[in-house]
């Protein structure tokens, strides 16, 4: 089974969360959430694997497994 | 011109039983002329076994209703001789739409899978489709079948008995009693056999009504599937448009729970809808509208002693998927060969209690597809519209998200998975042909394979040995011998062989795997044949 990487692993952490919020910049609560919403869609995709993605959703609810 | 379902189809007449002094017992007696008791009957007697189905109707199914014929329905009717005038007169689509809100977020074509002799899937009236049964049930009567269809025969009270049943049945001509070894419950989603039992019908409950309507269409609208997600003429709600044969089309409308169910039926109402969808300038006539209300559930179990349920009566889903009338034949598909063998006492009457365990499996892998559709079409919460949005607006741009856009799952054959008439698997083959799969078609040069399987227990050896026949206790398998070269499309190797060598299969008179080993080997076989007619 493949393991959901939780150490650090973003080529360059600053930027994307600066990045991540400009993205968000001018839009008011409900088009926010909806990026939000579209981003994990894209990000699943991109990941894939079962395995990894039931591992990402268990630590994105604060569980440990 | 009369509609084919305002026409008497099996008009009453009088039965030598309303005279007999005492009630005649029959074997099989089938509550119900619908798709799944017509399908049911031609099964029994199509193996010789005698049988009589009772209508409290006289027609074919009033509308259209079920319009989405699967290949796994014309498989199991190709079986019964009346899969050909199915096809015939049935509408193949290959390109669906989906449109969210006011604009068209993707379209597809779907390839036709190559190597099998029924289309994935038809769209027919439920009427023509009945119509073709009830033509072939007029053929095998000619033929001397024991068959018959009581028209206007309504069953009033049912007394249940260790070794038979007693039925109490009205007619024009006043009631009189009936009896059957077994009773085949085929009366739908408000079965009053299941009523007059007092059992059962739970499940979870997604309540919604849809408007079905169905128009005639002159305009050149293309054969397509078109699905709507939250558009401007049905706001919040769903839609979907459907060709069917004879220039007519299915309009489903979704209408939420809330509503005047009168009202919304009535012409005035749901005239302005239609031209909302359609355009103001199209000209249409309504052929058909009703009121559509689902819920997901089924029965604990589908046999209860000599009483057995199939199809709407045991189990109900959400019309999406066509999910209800193909599996309801499959019911009858998986219980016909069952019976069969225990009314010739060649198996105990346990086996039709995996006649239960087998289609409970599969009604709940419909129920779960079902609720999955309706969670997507009609979001539970805030966060399930927005992530339903999400996939919807993704799929506009990105070819990723469109698997995920859930207007219905079509209805596929169950694979019992862990069935106790399976036996393990001993052939390193590929997944979809492993005990408990429905058996895919295959090219065999102009022919195909499913039509030689049907309905006795096969022994399918492709490029391996085994005898021509063995017979294990009264059960006989007769050989089926290939070799990937009968197919030079290498569909059949791919389907039955993958990177096997050879392989040994036991095919069931439903057509599903039994048993399958790289080699034939006697003792595995014969306790394979045992295991299917549950005597292990």
């Amino acid at each position: 089974m493949a393991d959901l990487i939780l150490t650090p692993n973003l080529d360059n952490a600053d930027d994307f969360y600066a990045g991540l919020l400009a993205a968000h910049d001018g839009l008011d609560k409900s088009a926010s959430d909806a990026l939000n919403a579209r981003l994990v869609l894209v990000l699943a995709n991109h990941i894939g694997d079962s395995d990894v993605l039931n591992q990402a959703v268990e630590a994105a609810a604060l569980r440990e497994t | 011109m009369n509609k084919i379902f305002e026409v008497p189809l099996y008009a009453y007449e009088r039965s030598p039983d309303q005279d007999a002094a005492i009630a005649i017992r029959h074997k099989v007696i089938v509550v119900g002329a619908g798709p799944v008791g017509l399908v049911t009957a031609i099964d029994l007697a199509q193996q010789g076994v005698p049988v009589v189905v009772l209508d409290d109707n006289d027609k074919v199914s009033f509308g259209s209703r079920a319009i989405c014929f699967s290949q796994r329905t014309l498989d199991i009717a190709d079986r019964l001789g009346a899969g050909s005038p199915m096809v015939d007169k049935g509408v193949q689509w290959n390109v669906g739409k989906v449109y969210f809100d006011n604009r068209q977020v993707y379209e597809f074509n779907l390839q036709p899978d190559t190597g099998y002799a029924n289309p994935a899937f038809i769209n027919l009236q439920q009427y023509y489709f009945e119509n073709a049964l009830v033509d072939r049930v007029r053929q095998l009567q000619a033929s001397g079948a024991p068959i018959e269809i009581r028209g206007r025969n309504k069953v009033e009270a049912i007394g249940t008995h260790d070794t038979h049943v007693v039925l109490e049945v009205e007619t024009p001509e006043g009631p009189y009693n009936v009896e059957a070894e077994w009773l085949i419950a085929c009366d739908g989603a408000s079965s009053p056999t299941r009523r007059m039992l007092g059992l059962d019908f739970d499940g979870r409950v997604f309540e919604d009504n849809f408007l079905i309507a169905d128009v005639v269409m002159e305009a050149d609208f293309p054969t397509e599937r078109w699905f709507w997600f939250d558009p401007p003429f049905n706001r919040g709600q769903s839609a979907l448009l459907h060709k069917q044969p004879d220039n007519v089309w299915r309009i489903d409308l979704q209408l939420g729970w809330d509503i005047d169910k009168e009202r919304e039926k009535r012409p005035e109402n749901v005239i302005p809808r239609l031209k909302a969808m359609l355009g103001e300038d199209v000209d249409f006539d309504l052929e058909w509208v009703s009121i559509y209300t689902f819920q997901c559930r089924r029965m604990e179990r589908f046999r209860y002693g000599r009483v057995l349920f199939a199809g709407d009566s045991a189990h109900q889903v959400s019309p999406f998927g066509a999910m209800g009338a193909n599996t309801g034949i499959q019911d009858a598909d998986n219980l016909c060969w069952k019976l069969k063998l225990v009314l010739d006492g060649k198996a105990p009457e346990i086996l039709l209690d995996s006649y239960s365990r087998e289609r409970v499996q599969a009604a709940d892998e419909n129920i779960a597809k079902s609720s999955r559709s309706t969670d997507f079409i009609t979001p539970k919460s805030q966060m399930s519209r927005l992530l339903r949005d999400a996939v919807l607006d993704l799929s506009e741009h990105f070819e990723f998200a469109r698997p995920l856009v859930n207007s219905g799952r079509l209805s596929t054959p169950c694979t019992y998975q862990g069935s106790s008439l399976s036996s393990a698997d001993a052939l390193n083959g590929p997944d979809i042909t492993r005990p408990g799969s429905a058996c895919p078609d295959a090219p065999l040069g102009n022919e195909f394979l499913l039509p030689k399987l049907a309905g006795k227990f096969t022994l399918l050896t492709i490029d391996a040995d085994a005898p021509e026949w063995i017979e294990e206790d009264g059960v006989e398998a007769t050989r089926l011998a290939l070799t990937v070269k009968d197919d030079l499309t290498l569909e059949l190797k791919r389907r039955y062989l993958g990177d096997a060598a050879g392989a040994v299969y036991l095919i069931r008179p439903d057509q599903h795997v039994a048993a399958r080993r790289d080699s034939y080997e006697e003792n595995a076989f014969r306790q394979a044949i045992r295991r299917a007619t549950g005597k292990e």
